[in-house]
């Protein structure tokens, strides 16, 4: 049983199969416009597919679901609301009782390196502070599946580099399958097992390339050269999207 | 586990220790507006003395006030201001509600916008003046035509606030509710509204004033007690006029305090980053 399943499924994008296993962390990248963020909306249900079937766990997803978590490219925080309270907002909206989900929110909180924030309000966090909450946001209601938007897009290198670093961890604490966007290269070969190569017009998905790097992972040492590899040929791909002639 | 301690900065504002005092700040808030009431006093009576103009034409700042306080204390005004309060709070309620309603129906229905909306500004072109006698004559003179009239007065700004400001909320928020489920009711209580606020409540500043004078236009359609009728008695069977200028003072304290509340009710509900 994979995670995630899409049967042929097409939008903007033609016809995309792929599974996606449990505990895997797959990521997509591609230009602008290519319809990755289309196609991670299919899977979250936000958007039916025009055609095709997408399955999570053998079922399917017919819309928004709480084993499906997203989270957006920015934030999304509710301005009027504390860090806490936009953490229990899915709870809320689920009706789970407040001393329920404060406590859980809190866990989350603390997960996700937010402790002592609990109180501070979005316009008071920087913006790796606010993908933080934005993240714990999205596992409060403990998906299986966690799908990633372009999630740090908007940081600085730094800060992103870090929150990399600590979604590994989150995923090391959690078991949740993860797919994400992204259009940074380095970035989609560091998080994830397999990177599919999307293009633009039509988009589609040409080629998928698995990293060989063991876990847990680091930015620093020994797998540099398995990231660099992994790198190249997605790079390779993505200037000349001709799948014969770019795998080499 | 990267633990990351919160920067002093935002410990101070979340616990509001960095702020000026309470009294500072008052102080600061309410001089200008004392500076200004100074002026405008020190202006009218200086107006008053330089004309030499008699009471009954204008009357000095000074008989006004002690005609105010012996018109509070020998409980001529009393009676008048709570007739006219209890309308205009009503006025509002009814006002208010339908209002909300209309404007959340209106942001969220095209059709009902396309529908309603040519209308319902044709009634708010119409003057009021003009519409209150007819009002009077269909209801009578009492209490439920005097609400109905600030009802109808104070209806559109916040209708509009109301549409303008749901029709204004982000719609990737919109979308944030969708993606956790959030049902019809949940992404107006919890999303919409919210983040509308600030526009609903402005509007409410406005609704707030109209209701006051939708109250006297109402009970100058008749009727024998509110602050209305009190001015048509001071200028007429009474002629007094420093009393009908302390009425138009009772009057205006009384939209200024209702409009402070509003602003109250704003700074409690809605943050404003500092």
């Amino acid at each position: 049983m994979d995670a995630i399943e899409l049967h042929r499924i097409g939008r903007s994008f033609e016809d995309v199969e792929l599974r996606v296993a449990e505990r895997e962390i797959v990521a997509i990248v591609g230009p602008n416009g290519c319809g990755k963020s289309t196609l991670l909306r299919v899977i979250s249900g936000l958007l039916a597919p025009d055609h095709g079937q997408v399955l999570a766990f053998d079922s399917t997803v017919a819309g928004p679901e709480p084993r499906i978590g997203l989270v957006f490219q920015e934030p999304r925080l509710l301005p009027w609301r504390s860090v806490l309270d936009n953490v229990a907002f899915p709870l809320e909206l689920a009706g789970v009782g407040r001393s329920d989900r404060v406590a859980r929110a809190r866990e989350v909180i603390r997960l996700t390196g937010l402790e002592g924030f609990d109180e501070a309000f979005p316009d008071q966090l920087s913006g790796g502070m606010a993908q933080r909450a934005s993240l714990a946001r999205a596992l409060a209601p403990e998906p299986d599946v966690l799908l990633l938007d372009e999630p740090f897009s908007a940081l600085d290198a730094m800060t992103r580099e870090r929150l990399d670093d600590e979604l590994l961890r989150l995923w090391g604490q959690t078991g949740t399958t993860i797919v994400l966007v992204s259009h940074s290269i380095s970035e989609a070969v560091f998080l994830s097992d397999r990177v599919l190569v999307m293009t633009q017009r039509p988009g589609r998905i040409i080629a998928e390339v698995p990293v060989m790097a063991s876990r847990p992972r680091s930015l620093s040492g020994s797998r540099a050269s398995a990231f660099s590899q992994a790198a190249d040929r997605v790079r390779a791909l993505l200037t000349s999207p001709d799948p014969a002639g770019a795998v080499a | 586990m990267t633990k990351v301690a919160p920067p002093v900065g935002i410990r101070a504002r979340v616990s509001g220790v960095k702020r000026p005092s309470a009294w500072r700040q008052f102080a600061h808030d309410v001089t200008p507006v004392l500076a200004a009431g100074a002026i405008f006093v020190l202006g009218w009576a200086a107006i008053v003395r330089l004309g030499d103009y008699p009471p009954y034409i204008l009357p000095g700042p000074l008989p006004v006030a002690e005609r105010f306080v012996s018109g509070w204390t020998s409980g001529i005004i009393g009676p008048h201001f709570w007739t006219t309060l209890a309308e205009v709070l009503l006025g509002l309620a009814v006002g208010g509600t339908a209002a909300l309603l209309t404007g959340v129906l209106l942001a969220r229905s095209r059709l009902a916008a396309r529908m309603l909306s040519p209308y319902i500004v044709a009634a708010q072109a119409t003057p009021i003046l003009a519409l209150a006698p007819l009002i009077a004559l269909w209801f009578g003179t009492g209490l439920s035509s005097r609400v109905l009239i600030c009802a109808l007065i104070c209806f559109f700004p916040i209708a509009v606030g109301t549409m303008v400001g749901i029709r204004s909320v982000d719609p990737k928020l919109i979308e944030l509710g969708r993606s956790f489920r959030a049902s019809r009711r949940q992404r107006l209580t919890r999303i919409e509204v919210p983040s509308a606020l600030p526009q609903i409540l402005g509007s409410f500043r406005i609704g707030v004033t109209l209701a006051v004078v939708g109250a006297i236009v109402a009970e100058w359609a008749g009727g024998d007690t509110g602050l209305g009728v009190l001015i048509n008695l001071a200028r007429g069977s009474m002629f007094d006029i420093p009393l009908m200028f302390a009425t138009l003072l009772t009057i205006a304290v009384m939209g200024v305090t209702l409009y402070l509340i509003v602003v109250a009710i704003e700074r409690r509900l809605v943050r404003t980053p500092r």
